[in-house]
């Protein structure tokens, strides 16, 4: 599904030197799985996932989705990728001038969907997130669980195959982490979307992932299995994520 | 001067009003080529100032180091001198140097740079996020452009056009002694040069009147489009 070939890359520090956010990194993950990507900050998961879409570029190796070279995409073919890469984000990155279900519906008007067509795949939409009563509500009038629905929404509208989460729930309280992650679940049970979700909390990799890999200075230490919500791990840094958790 | 009653003032002042109303129109068209030229020529420079920025869309160090200096550059002008300066180029788009049309060109000129660093600053409040969560879903730079930028933007965009038009009330006035006509000239011509203080007072009050009118409408706009 998703595989990421010695991916590298590095960026310049104002100082003037280089940091290796991704050493040299191989992983495959597979269709219909919840993937974590766990280690704590500065480790390089976010950039890890955002090579995934290509927000960022790797300076070598190879990013294959769904048996797409991406690095190989023109500009235009690109974009017509990503469409089928939903995306979430820490900070649900709403427009604020458009409405819970203009949010919602953009992904599908750049995609070039009929009026009729956006408006039934909104309301489905947010009906699975359970948002269906805010669909003319502004951004602002949300709490941050139901921005990330809407958040879960948008991504979910143009019925991706893979989703990237980028620390969803770390802008959220604990109650509320539980149900975003609950509809993560429900959206990969559901309809097979594969979901790669970065995170810093042992917590998310037991509840939600089938399989994580720990990173730890832009390499992957250990690859996690999670087995009824049990963590098989044998890294001393796994362990210590284990215990904090 | 003579001393002169209100009464005496006003009935003056209201014996001018075809006149009033003359300079009002010109004044007017003035600010209205003014601004419709910034809007098309200063609001697409001031996106590009914006997206060549390091870190956006199309950044380009060169690009936006050439389009700043020259935006900076334009801007320096004293707006009397870059009026004067323009002549022979108003000559030629017009021909003539007089009447509110020729005051248009050295008005437009000094509206496009000034508009584009109020764009520039306005797109700069949106954050990077949003525009990154477009790229993601695939939008194409033009729909990053008019669908998220512009209408995130709205208010601000408004409020900044608010800022343009009352300055450029102004500048039309500075525009109006050089043979611009319009509401700073009948002041200038009647009030200054005549000695009809009550002219130039009038013509004061009515430029009081404008501006207040036109920020009250543009708050009240930018209120209604702004739903951060």
């Amino acid at each position: 599904m998703i595989h990421l070939k010695n991916v590298h890359k590095r960026f310049k520090k104002p100082d003037g030197g280089w940091f290796d956010a991704v050493r040299d990194t191989t992983l495959h993950i597979k269709e219909g799985e919840i993937f974590g990507l766990i280690g704590f900050s500065g480790a390089g998961k976010s950039t890890l996932l955002r090579l995934i879409n290509l927000l960022e570029r790797p300076d070598s190796g190879a990013v294959n989705v769904e048996g797409q070279d991406l690095t190989a995409l023109s500009a235009r073919e690109l974009r017509r990728a990503r469409q089928n890469i939903g995306m979430v984000f820490q900070q649900f990155n709403l427009m604020a001038n458009r409405t819970v279900a203009d949010n919602v519906a953009f992904p599908l008007e750049i995609a070039g969907w009929s009026h009729a067509e956006i408006d039934q795949r909104v309301a489905e939409c947010l009906d699975i997130v359970g948002l269906a009563d805010r669909a003319g509500h502004y951004p602002t009038q949300l709490s941050g669980g139901q921005k990330q629905r809407v958040g879960i929404a948008r991504a979910l509208a143009p019925r991706p195959h893979v989703i990237l989460a980028d620390e969803p729930t770390s802008a959220l309280d604990p109650k509320t982490t539980q149900s975003i992650l609950d509809c993560l679940q429900d959206i990969n049970a559901r309809f097979g979307v594969t979901v790669v979700i970065v995170t810093h909390e042992m917590h998310v990799v037991r509840s939600i992932c089938h399989r994580a890999a720990l990173l730890d200075a832009g390499e992957v230490v250990e690859t996690l299995l999670v087995d009824n919500k049990t963590v098989a791990a044998t890294s001393a840094l796994a362990k210590s994520l284990l215990e904090a958790a | 001067m003579d001393e002169l009653t209100f009464a005496q003032a006003l009935s003056n002042v209201l014996d001018m009003a075809p006149e009033i109303w003359q300079a009002s129109l010109e004044t007017g068209l003035m600010l209205a080529i003014g601004l419709t030229t910034a809007i098309l020529l200063g609001g697409p420079l001031g996106v590009l100032l914006y997206l060549t920025q390091p870190g956006q869309l199309f950044a380009h160090r060169a690009v936006n180091g050439v389009l700043g200096w020259l935006v900076n550059l334009v801007r320096s002008f004293p707006f009397i001198i870059l009026m004067v300066s323009l002549v022979p180029l108003t000559r030629v788009l017009v021909g003539s140097t007089i009447g509110p049309i020729a005051a248009a060109v050295p008005l437009s000129f000094a509206a496009i740079p000034y508009f584009a660093r109020l764009v520039e600053q306005t797109l700069r409040e949106i954050p990077r996020g949003v525009v990154e969560a477009a790229e993601a879903m695939g939008a194409s730079p033009a729909q990053i452009i008019f669908k998220v930028l512009i209408n995130e933007a709205r208010a601000g965009l408004i409020s900044s056009l608010t800022i343009l038009t009352i300055s450029f009330l102004s500048y039309s006035a500075v525009a109006g002694v050089v043979g611009g006509g319009g509401i700073g000239d009948l002041a200038i011509r009647y009030g200054y040069y005549r000695f009809q203080t009550e002219v130039m007072v009038a013509m004061v009050l009515l430029l009081v009147v404008i501006v207040q009118i036109i920020q009250l409408v543009g708050n009240r706009l930018a209120a209604r489009l702004d739903k951060r």
